[in-house]
């Protein structure tokens, strides 16, 4: 950080205040809370507490549906990335063309972005809802055939098509401006070479995005991760038999439904670890770049 | 490029056009079914084209839901968290930029660290410190003795407590944290050359003075790029919302609304699913984020790169 101008004095310690104490309040007291739940369990008539060491964590590692949540949480976000990833990729490096129409195309791609979660789930249970949907073809020619609130894997996909579609703008936008960054000259020289457009989107733009490339991996495993919750919640409510019932939902289900406060905490902890551990590796990442550039 | 691409350019708009469609037909469709009666939005296959309800179900679904007063209260919370974090974002980047104190950068890191506790992670803690904000200072005075002490020597009980549940304080304060506005706010600042100070320092500026009338009016862009993104991230919120407000009608939000428009058996009671109704809601949701990114794109897009990264 750079050299102060100033003196510390009460208006510093007046002006840090108000940020200090609303993350101390809502950010490290209920972190702290969360941990001491897990480390604990409430005495059923009242009189506190009772440390109980790894007992929840235990309980929740030998929870069959934990891993169940812990497996379809990791499908829907390596596929929700992947996906949106893909196509947020191959949308930017053709718009990047600036052909006619540049303009509309980039704005209506960054639109989903707005959508709140809920209307995305809400909108995606009709567009997929086996009566009327778009898919409902399909139980005409053979009833029953397409139904996400019957089947688990059905479900599943329309999580994961809700969650890509929601994501592509965000990556839309960091591929397009990457890709504005690269220096006109090099994609003239290449052109000079005799590098037609899509050699050059191959072997120019491609490796030089790589470093956005990562950073928008790291970025959407851990909001996949994370924000789940408003299109789960209201595209399948965790169901077809807790087939869509994400790590996140888990956590909201069994604390404010099950009142299992420590279950949920130590699921929490696990959560919280796995997020500072994708955290931790952008970061290492992040120092690399600037290192080396 | 310079060069003639006529099949490449045809390629381009066949995949863009495709990508289009991609995006705006959960968005289209929403639209339609919106547009259509209880037994033409229920009838396989989808529709594609509108039909003639929309303001019909647009009034029913405005009316049903009560979309008036919380039309009013997303406003209030949504422009109650922009302001704060913005606020927040810049009185706290000025103070670790400019003021010279031991732990400058602890209280970066500590600041920094909040990323990594995203609200869905913390939410069933945060909930207990929302229904009694003040319950950490009672904690700690009761494990340190305080109120012990208190007690015994004057007789008095310490028990503090603030309650944020069903109020708009309870929607907006959990959420005016911002590490993002924070760095955003503090690259900022340390772009400002130093001359600038010592000037300021000259024309003898206290350090508010020169806040207030030198770099506030230099971030405005910073000011606006910020707001986008804040406004479509707190209209947005659904989480915290659904939980701090168990007084719908009075502080309910329009987002939360969505979820008692889900046309599941607890709400059908087993009739046939009232989508036009629930898309048309949606559709008004929608709306105004919508409409912020479109018209502040350019705010929009710099403030959300700028952010991250």
């Amino acid at each position: 950080m750079r050299r102060a101008h100033f003196k510390f004095s009460w208006i510093a310690a007046v002006l840090l205040a108000p940020q200090l104490l609303i993350i101390f309040v809502f950010f490290y007291w209920p972190s702290a809370q969360a941990m001491y739940w897990a480390f604990t369990l409430e005495q059923p008539w009242g009189g506190g507490n009772t440390w109980v060491g790894f007992d929840n964590f235990r309980k929740v590692l030998t929870d069959p549906y934990y891993w169940a949540s812990v497996k379809v949480s990791m499908i829907y976000a390596f596929a929700t990335t992947a996906l949106s990833m893909a196509m947020a990729l191959t949308l930017a490096m053709f718009v990047d063309r600036q052909l006619a129409g540049y303009r509309a195309y980039r704005v209506t791609m960054i639109l989903p972005y707005a959508v709140a979660a809920p209307a995305v789930g809400l909108a995606f249970r009709f567009v997929f809802n086996p009566q009327a949907g778009v898919f409902s073809f399909l139980n005409t020619l053979s009833p029953g055939i397409w139904d996400p609130g019957q089947s688990g894997w059905q479900a599943v996909l329309t999580i994961i098509l809700a969650g890509a579609w929601k994501h592509v703008a965000y990556s839309f936008i960091f591929f397009l401006a990457a890709l504005q960054s690269i220096p006109r000259s090099l994609t003239e020289a290449s052109a000079m070479d005799g590098a037609r457009p899509l050699r050059r989107m191959v072997d120019l733009q491609l490796p030089l995005l790589t470093p956005t490339l990562f950073f928008l991996v790291i970025i959407n495993l851990t909001d996949s991760f994370t924000d789940s919750f408003g299109i789960v919640d209201t595209l399948t409510g965790g169901g077809p038999f807790r087939a869509t019932d994400l790590m996140v939902y888990k956590i909201y289900a069994d604390g404010f439904r099950g009142f299992d406060y420590s279950g949920a905490a130590a699921q929490s902890i696990v959560l919280m670890a796995l997020v500072m551990a994708l955290t931790f590796v952008q970061f290492r990442y992040v120092e690399r770049r600037v290192h080396y550039s | 490029m310079i060069e003639r691409t006529p099949w490449l350019n045809l390629a381009t708009h066949l995949i863009l056009i495709l990508g289009l469609v991609m995006i705006l037909l959960p968005i289209w469709l929403t639209f339609v079914a919106a547009s259509h009666d209880l037994q033409t939005v229920n009838t396989a296959p989808v529709e594609f084209w509108p039909g003639p309800y929309l303001l019909d179900n647009l009034r029913t679904a405005w009316v049903e839901s009560d979309f008036g007063p919380k039309f009013v209260n997303s406003l209030i919370v949504a422009t109650g968290v922009v302001i704060g974090k913005i606020t927040l974002a810049c009185i706290t980047a000025f103070a670790l930029v400019f003021f010279n104190f031991r732990g400058r950068m602890l209280i970066f890191w500590m600041i920094f660290i909040t990323l990594m506790l995203p609200l869905e992670i913390r939410i069933v803690p945060t909930y207990a410190v929302a229904a009694n904000a003040l319950s950490p200072f009672q904690t700690l005075l009761d494990v340190t003795g305080i109120t012990w002490a208190v007690q015994t020597l004057s007789g008095l009980q310490i028990a503090l407590e603030w309650n944020l549940l069903n109020s708009y304080t309870g929607l907006i304060l959990p959420l005016v944290a911002t590490a993002t506005g924070t760095f955003l706010y503090r690259q900022f600042f340390l772009t400002v050359p130093d001359e600038l100070v010592e000037a300021a320092r000259m024309d003898g500026a206290g350090p508010l003075r020169f806040l207030w009338d030198t770099l506030i009016p230099l971030s405005k862009t910073n000011i606006a790029a910020l707001a986008t993104i804040m406004f479509v991230y707190a209209w947005n919120q659904y989480l915290w919302p659904l939980l701090v407000v168990t007084d719908r009608a009075a502080y309910g939000v329009v987002v939360v609304q969505l979820s008692d428009l889900v046309p599941d058996n607890l709400t059908t009671g087993g009739g046939t699913p009232n989508w036009h109704i629930a898309m048309a809601a949606t559709l008004m949701v929608m709306l105004p984020p919508i409409a912020i990114v479109i018209f502040m794109q350019r705010w929009f897009v710099r403030g959300l790169i700028n952010t991250d990264k």
